[in-house]
């Protein structure tokens, strides 16, 4: 692998990404419970047919249209571009791991025969990751930024100037009725989906997480696992996000998350900490400690089993259980980077060769034992 | 919290009213989809289905000028030839003028999915808004100057149009939501 260029002439794959991207840094608002905050736009351009009509040769000419604008209108200090058609399946995988890129574009359109070839791309912004764009996803554009804890107004700040970049040289599909059009109609109007990846133990541990997510249900927002659509709350993390994006401006939005839902949301969680602390403290100490055992004992791990462990170990590193019960001086930057490296991509990406399931097993509890103790 | 029918983990909630009665189910995915409640993977495809099949809207005309006076409800796009019932399989529509083609089947189905949202409001690209930069001052909406005028056209527009097809309850909102924003529906 190589490093990849910012011209964006490369398309040999993603090689030398950054070991901590922005939205495991642990910085930012609320950063206890919020991971990260991310800022979506879907636009697609006017005159260019919507992917599902698209041929193969249509897609091409789109992609080329973007990719002459998306190089050469300054978004960030370094783009690169990355051709997926031409890329090979593991680092499709791990752009999908570090959330670059939906399972979808990984695929290409509807996952069919000959899906793979489908001309389909991602830029980059190196070396944060701040942000990433998708070419000829559902949409023909899909922009993405992302930021450390709660910070869903620098996010959207950021991308509302990548959009107005973008826009003086592309035409957007657009009509004053319905906004920004879409190809699903429910993402039409602004085209904006807010997320927020929130970790959430405390709530699961209460028996009170059922209860968010029927708030939040009620409220119109979409609860999603770490990653995305139809995936599982592993690890006690959820993407919480709005669905509504006509009727809504951006800034009303924006309002509603930021200093509405998020807020209340991290609170219920601080709450169901401090009562499990005060409560239930040998119960949690228990479930702590069993995870950090499982982390530098065990010699065999799943993705899921290692998210499960590395999840109460965040929460034992924010209590002060983990210290206080001689468990280690391990951080919550180290746990929040052993959930990207623990995925499969990146472990194989570690050890540096493919591996079937068992072997990743065996690679995955070794690496993270050898990680968290050497942390500790 | 488990699942009301078997040892799984509950994901899905469903509320109904059987003789003044509130019942609350909490099923697995599994089960949900036994007793045919939609989980929300084809939700927007159900949607469709209820919207365009159900029996308010059995008389869309499948007609290819646009209908008297009405919003256009066409069965084929005439720019990308996407048909509506392609539309209502993938969910996805083809090209920028399927808006205006499925204009009046859209409609309701948007509205719904939208939680009652009819007009865009909000950013506009500045190639629409004719090179004026918008405007920082912000209204008592806690819209801009900018984003609230770009508004108050489209819901106009909507307002004309839900009249001219008879979509009367779709008209009511729309003026109120003009009301709202201090405009006229003049």
């Amino acid at each position: 692998m190589t490093k990849p260029k910012p011209d964006g002439s490369n398309g040999e794959g993603p090689a030398a990404f950054n070991p901590l991207p922005e939205w495991l840094r642990n910085e930012g608002e609320a950063a206890d419970v919020v991971l990260s905050s991310r800022v979506r736009l879907a636009r697609n351009l006017a005159g260019h047919l919507f992917i599902v009509k698209a041929t193969r040769k249509d897609r091409q000419r789109t992609l080329e249209v973007c990719r002459d604008t998306i190089l050469h209108c300054s978004l960030a200090p370094h783009i690169a571009w990355y051709d997926l058609h031409a890329a090979n399946p593991a680092d499709r995988t791990l752009l999908v791991e570090r959330h670059l890129i939906s399972k979808q574009l990984a695929k290409g359109r509807a996952g069919g025969p000959g899906a793979a070839e489908d001309p389909r791309a991602v830029a980059i912004g190196l070396p944060d990751e701040r942000l990433s764009i998708m070419v000829n996803e559902e949409d023909h554009l899909r922009i993405q930024t992302v930021r450390s804890g709660l910070s869903l107004a620098a996010a959207w700040k950021e991308i509302d100037a990548v959009d107005d970049r973008i826009e003086a040289g592309l035409e957007y599909a657009f009509s004053p009725r319905f906004g920004y059009l879409t190809a699903c109609p429910t993402n039409v109007g602004t085209g904006l989906r807010m997320s927020v990846m929130l970790h959430l133990p405390g709530l699961r541990l209460t028996g009170d997480i059922d209860k968010v997510k029927r708030a939040a249900a009620d409220m119109g927002l979409a609860v999603r696992g770490f990653y995305g659509e139809g995936s599982d709350a592993v690890g006690d993390l959820y993407q919480l996000s709005n669905q509504t994006t006509l009727g809504k401006s951006e800034a009303s939005i924006l309002h509603d998350m930021e200093h509405e839902i998020v807020p209340r949301i991290v609170e219920y969680e601080r709450l169901s900490r401090r009562e499990l602390i005060t409560r239930r403290r040998v119960g949690v100490e228990d479930q702590v400690m069993r995870a950090w055992g499982l982390l530098t004992h065990a010699r065999l791990l799943t993705t899921d089993e290692a998210m499960g462990a590395l999840s109460l170990a965040r929460l034992g590193i924010l209590t002060g259980i983990l210290k206080a019960t001689g468990g280690a001086a391990i951080d919550v930057r180290t746990v929040n980077q052993l959930i990207l490296l623990v995925q499969p991509a990146h472990l194989q990406r570690v050890v540096g060769r493919e591996l079937d399931q068992e072997q990743r097993r065996v690679a995955r509890a070794t690496f993270v034992r050898g990680r968290v103790c050497t942390a500790s | 919290m488990k699942c009301d029918l078997c040892e799984n983990e509950a994901t899905v909630r469903e509320t109904s009213r059987r003789n003044g009665v509130t019942i609350e189910k909490h099923l697995c995915e599994a089960c949900a989809a036994a007793q045919g409640i939609d989980t929300g993977g084809g939700a927007f495809q159900k949607m469709i289905e209820q919207i365009a099949s159900g029996p308010a809207s059995v008389n869309i005309s499948i007609v290819t000028g646009g209908t008297k006076g009405g919003a256009a409800r066409l069965s084929v796009c005439p720019s990308c030839r996407l048909t509506f019932n392609e539309f209502k399989q993938s969910g996805l529509l083809g090209c920028a003028d399927c808006y205006r083609a499925f204009e009046g089947q859209l409609g309701p189905l948007v509205e719904r999915a939208h939680q009652g949202g009819v007009a865009h409001c909000g950013k506009v690209p500045r190639r629409q808004s004719a090179g004026k930069p918008a405007s920082p001052v912000a209204t008592s909406s806690g819209l801009s100057l900018e984003e609230r005028a770009a508004r108050l056209r489209a819901l106009q527009l909507q307002l004309e149009q839900a009249v001219k097809s008879e979509q009367y309850e779709v008209a009511a909102k729309v003026r109120d939501q003009i009301r709202k924003l201090g405009g006229s529906e003049a």
